[in-house]
C-alpha cells in the first residue's frame, strides 16, 4: 500500500488507513461506507432469500410438509423485514454513499461520522431482530406490518422487534439527513439542482421521504410497546382506541416507504438507459417533476392498503382516485425511458439488460397496482397472492433488478476491472426467466382466491405453486452466480478505462478506475 | 496535498466513537427487551449500555467541539451542520405528529364510532354507550377519574416555557453583540426555567396519579395525555442538558459573535420544544 510510505498526515489524503479493523470499523470515507452498506445489503439479501426458500419449499406441495405453521409465519414476517430494512434500503444507501459525492463533485458526504454511525446501527438492529429466532416463542410471526392485536400475542420476540425497528429507523433517518445535507450543500460550483444526475435527484426526494415517515413508524411501534407493557389503549377499543388506527399510522409510513424502495431505482435506470442508448435522458426536467409528484402523492394514498377494514365511502373514493393518480407521473417516467431508447444506437451489456427488464417488469407490477387501487375489486384481491405477485414485481424485478443493474454498471468504476460479461448475461437471463416463473403464476393464484401468508392451501392451487417454487429455487441459485461474478471482478479482470462505457456521461466517469480513495478534494468546475 | 487551504471542506479523520457506541446501543435495547420480558439481567444490561452510549456521545461531541474551537470548520461545514440540525428537528416534528394523529383520530373517529356513530360496530362491542371526551373508553366506564384541567399548573407551565423562549432570544441577541455576561445570564435563566418546567410537570404527574386517578392506563385519554406530555418532557430534558453544555461552553469563552452554530442549534431545538408544547397545551389541555 503506497499510503504507508507517506507520513500519517498525508496518508489521510491518499489512501485508507493501514489495518483491516481500523479501516473498516472507524472509516468516515464515503466509498468505504458505501462498500460496507452494499456488502451488508448483499448478506441480508441471502439471509432473507434463505427464508424465502423455506417459504417456497413449504408451498411446493399442498399439505404441511417441512416446517410447522408457526415457523412458516416467522419466515414470512422475517423475510419481509430483512429484505426491506436489511437488503434493499442498505443497498440503495450504499449506492448513494458511493455515488452521490462523485456525481456532484464533493470531497465526501456532508456528515462523515454520522455516516459511519448510521451504517453500524444496521448490524446493531439486525443482531436484535435475528436473535429473536432463538428466543422462546421464536421470531416475530404476525406479519411485517405488525398489526395489533395479533402482534401483541408474540412471545418474547415482541419488544426486540419494536426496538430493532427503532434502531433501524434511526439508522435510516441519520443516513438520509446526511444525504440531504450532502446534496443541498456539497455540490461543485456550477452543479445547479437541475443539472444533477437523476440518481441524485431521486435520492434527494427519497431521503426527504425517509426523514418524514420513519419517525411516524417509530411513533406507531412505540404505541404498540406501551399498549403491551404500560397499559395504554391506543389500539384497544375497550379503552376508546382502535386497532384500525394502527393501520392508518403504519400505512402513513408504509406507503411512502414503498416509494423509498423504488425511487432510487428510477434514478439508477435513468443513468443506465441513456448510457447504452447513447442519447441524453429524454425529458430530464419532467423526470424530476414526476419523481417529486410521486413523492407528494405517496403521502395521501395510504388508505388503499385498508379498503377491506372498513372505511367511509368518501374515504374509499378519495384513496382510490389519489392512488390511480400515481400512475400518471409513473407513466411519464416509463414513457421517458422508452423515448430515450427510441432510435438510440443501443447495445445490450448486462446493466442495460437489467434496466430494460426493469422497465418492462416494473410496468407489469405498476399495472397490477392500478388494479389493486380499485376499491371494489380490491375487496376480492386483498390479502391474496395477487398482492404478493404485485409487490414482488415492483420490489424484485423493480428495486432488486435496479440494484443489480447498478452493481454491473458501476462495478468497473469501483474495482478498476471489468466484470465477466458472459457470466453477467447468464446471470441476467437465469434471473429474468426464473423470476417470472416464480411470480407470474402468483397472479393467477391470487385471482383464483389463494390467500397470502398460509403454509397450506387447497389442492386446486397445487400446479401453479409448484411452478412458482421451481422458479424460486432457480432464482435463488442464480444469485450465487451474482456473488461469484462480483468476487471475480474484485479480484481481477480486464482493466477498466476511466470512462468504462462508451456512452457514459457524468463526473464519476472523469475519475480513474478504480476511483482514488479521496476524490474531488478541490471541487471540479461544472459547465 | 493542496487541500489544506481555508476553502477545503473538513473531512474528519476516521473516528472510533460512532462504532464504540454501537455495543452500548445493542445492550441498551436488548436489556430493555429482557427487562420487559421479566428477565432480571435486563436492568444491568441497560445500565452498562447506557453508560457506553453516554461515553460515545460525550467523546464524539468533545471531538466536534475541539475541531470547532481550533477553527477546522469553514462556512460550508457550518451549513452542513445547519442542514443536519434542521432536518433532525423535522424528523422530531414527524415523531410528535404520529402521537397528535392518534389523539385526533381517537377524538374525531374512534370515540364517536364507539358511541353509536358506526352502528354496525358499536352494536356488537358496547351497545348504546355514550362517550364524550375525555373518556377512559367503553371498557372502563366505571373507572372514576378527573381529567387534567388547563388553567392551573399547565397555564403556569406554558408561561414558564414561553418566558424561557424569550430569555433564550435575549441571550442570542447578546451573543450577536458579544455581550458575554448577558449571554450567560440569559442562558442560565433559560436552563432554570426549563428545570422549573420539568419540576412542575413532575408535580403534575404525581397529582394526576394520586389525586385525579388519571394514569397511563386510564383509557385513550390517559394514553394520549401521558405519552404526548411525557415525550415532550423527555425533549425538554434533552434541551436543558444541551443548553447547559452550551452555557458551560460560553463560560469557557467558546463561540464568537459571528460564528456560534452550536448555540443556535440548541436554540432551534428549544424553540421546537416550545412550539410542541403550545400544540399540547391547546389540544391536550384546553380543547
Amino acid at each position: 500500500m503506497t499510503a504507508t510510505t507517506h507520513d500519517t498526515h498525508d496518508a489521510h489524503h491518499h489512501g485508507p488507513p493501514p489495518g483491516f479493523f481500523k479501516r473498516w470499523l472507524f472509516t468516515t470515507n464515503h466509498k468505504d461506507l458505501g462498500v460496507l452498506y452494499m456488502v451488508f445489503g448483499l448478506l441480508m439479501f441471502f439471509i432473507g432469500g434463505a427464508m424465502a426458500m423455506v417459504i417456497r419449499a413449504e408451498l411446493f406441495q399442498p399439505g404441511l410438509n417441512l416446517v410447522d405453521p408457526h415457523f412458516f409465519n416467522q419466515m414470512t414476517t422475517m423475510h419481509a423485514l430483512v429484505m426491506i430494512f436489511g437488503a434493499v434500503m442498505p443497498a440503495f444507501t450504499g449506492l448513494a454513499n458511493w455515488l452521490i459525492p462523485v456525481q456532484i463533485g464533493a470531497p465526501d458526504m456532508a456528515l462523515p461520522r454520522i455516516n459511519n454511525w448510521a451504517f453500524w446501527l444496521l448490524p446493531a438492529g439486525f443482531v436484535l431482530l435475528l436473535a429473536t429466532l432463538f428466543l422462546p416463542g421464536g421470531a416475530p410471526a404476525g406479519g411485517w406490518t405488525m398489526y395489533p392485536p395479533l402482534v401483541l400475542q408474540l412471545g418474547d420476540s415482541f419488544p426486540f422487534l419494536i426496538l430493532a425497528v427503532h434502531i433501524l429507523g434511526i439508522s435510516s433517518i441519520m443516513g438520509s439527513i446526511n444525504i440531504v445535507a450532502t446534496i443541498l450543500n456539497m455540490r461543485a460550483p456550477g452543479m445547479t439542482l437541475m443539472k444533477m444526475p437523476m440518481f441524485v435527484w431521486a435520492w434527494l426526494i427519497t431521503a426527504f421521504l425517509i426523514v418524514a415517515v420513519m419517525p411516524v413508524l417509530a411513533g406507531a411501534v412505540t404505541m404498540l410497546l406501551t399498549d403491551q407493557y404500560f397499559g395504554t389503549s391506543f389500539f384497544s377499543a375497550a379503552g376508546g382506541g382502535d386497532p384500525v388506527m394502527f393501520q392508518h399510522i403504519f400505512w402513513f409510513f408504509g406507503h411512502p416507504e414503498v416509494y423509498i424502495l423504488i425511487l432510487p431505482a428510477f434514478g439508477i435506470v435513468s443513468a443506465i438507459i441513456p448510457t447504452f442508448a447513447r442519447k441524453p435522458l429524454f425529458g430530464y426536467s419532467s423526470m424530476v417533476y414526476a419523481t417529486a409528484s410521486i413523492a407528494f402523492l405517496s403521502f395521501i394514498v395510504w388508505g388503499h392498503h385498508m379498503f377491506t377494514v372498513g372505511m367511509p365511502l368518501a374515504g374509499q373514493l378519495f384513496f382510490m382516485y389519489a392512488t390511480m393518480l400515481v400512475a400518471v407521473p409513473t407513466g411519464v417516467k416509463i414513457f421517458n425511458w422508452m423515448a430515450t431508447m427510441w432510435q438510440g444506437s443501443m447495445t445490450f451489456e448486462t446493466p442495460m439488460l437489467f434496466s430494460i427488464a426493469f422497465v418492462l417488469l416494473f410496468t407489469i407490477g405498476g399495472l397490477s397496482g392500478v388494479m389493486l387501487a380499485l376499491a371494489p375489486v380490491d375487496l376480492q384481491y386483498h390479502d391474496t397472492y395477487f398482492v404478493v405477485a404485485h409487490f414482488h414485481y415492483v420490489l424484485v424485478t423493480g428495486a432488486v433488478f435496479s440494484i443489480m443493474a447498478a452493481v454491473y454498471f458501476w462495478l468497473p468504476k469501483w474495482t478498476g476491472h471489468m466484470y465477466d460479461e458472459k457470466l453477467g448475461k447468464w446471470h441476467f437471463w437465469l434471473s429474468t426467466i426464473s423470476v417470472n416463473v416464480l411470480f407470474f403464476p402468483q397472479h393467477f393464484l391470487g385471482l383464483a382466491g389463494m390467500p397470502r401468508r398460509i403454509p397450506d392451501y387447497a389442492v386446486q392451487f397445487a400446479e401453479f405453486n409448484m411452478i412458482s417454487s421451481i422458479g424460486g429455487f432457480v432464482f435463488g441459485l442464480a444469485q450465487l452466480l451474482f456473488v461469484y461474478i462480483i468476487v471475480k471482478c474484485v479480484r481481477g479482470g480486464q482493466k477498466a478505462s476511466s470512462g468504462v462505457w462508451e456512452g457514459a456521461k457524468g463526473l464519476e466517469w472523469t475519475l480513474p478506475s478504480p476511483a482514488p480513495y479521496h476524490t474531488f478534494e478541490t471541487p471540479p468546475a461544472v459547465k | 496535498m493542496s487541500s489544506h487551504s481555508k476553502d477545503a471542506y473538513f473531512v474528519p479523520e476516521d473516528s472510533r466513537w460512532p462504532v464504540f457506541g454501537i455495543p452500548g446501543i445493542v445492550l441498551l435495547a436488548a436489556g430493555f427487551g429482557v427487562f420487559l420480558n421479566g428477565g432480571s439481567s435486563g436492568m444491568p444490561m441497560m445500565v452498562i449500555g447506557g453508560i457506553i452510549t453516554l461515553i460515545m456521545a460525550v467523546m464524539w461531541f468533545r471531538d466536534v467541539i475541539i475541531e470547532d474551537v481550533t477553527g477546522k470548520y469553514n462556512a460550508q461545514v457550518d451549513v452542513s451542520f445547519r442542514q443536519g440540525m434542521a432536518w433532525f428537528i423535522f424528523a422530531e416534528v414527524m415523531f410528535f405528529a404520529a402521537f397528535f394523529g392518534a389523539l385526533f383520530y381517537a377524538r374525531v373517529f374512534s370515540i364517536p364510532w364507539l358511541s353509536g356513530g358506526d352502528p354496525a360496530t358499536s352494536e356488537f362491542l358496547w351497545d348504546s354507550v355514550s362517550l364524550s371526551w375525555p373518556t377512559a373508553g367503553p371498557g372502563f366506564l366505571d373507572l372514576d377519574f378527573t381529567p387534567m384541567g388547563a388553567w392551573a399548573l399547565p397555564t403556569i407551565n406554558t408561561t414558564i416555557l414561553l418566558t424561557s423562549g424569550v430569555t433564550l432570544t435575549i441571550a442570542h441577541h447578546a451573543m450577536k453583540h458579544n455581550d458575554r455576561t448577558k449571554v450567560i445570564l440569559g442562558l442560565a435563566a433559560t436552563v432554570l426555567l426549563g428545570s422549573i418546567f420539568m419540576g412542575v410537570q413532575m408535580y403534575e404527574y404525581v397529582y394526576a396519579y394520586q389525586e385525579l386517578n388519571l394514569r397511563m392506563d386510564t383509557g385513550i385519554y390517559g394514553s394520549t395525555f401521558f405519552m404526548l406530555t411525557g415525550f415532550h418532557g423527555v425533549h425538554v430534558f434533552l434541551g436543558v442538558i444541551t443548553l447547559l453544555v452550551i452555557l458551560l461552553r460560553v463560560m469557557r469563552g467558546h463561540f464568537t459573535a459571528e460564528r456560534h452554530f452550536g448555540f443556535e442549534a440548541a436554540a432551534w431545538y428549544w424553540h421546537f420544544v416550545d412550539v410542541v408544547w403550545l400544540g399540547l397545551f391547546i389540544f391536550v389541555y384546553v380543547i
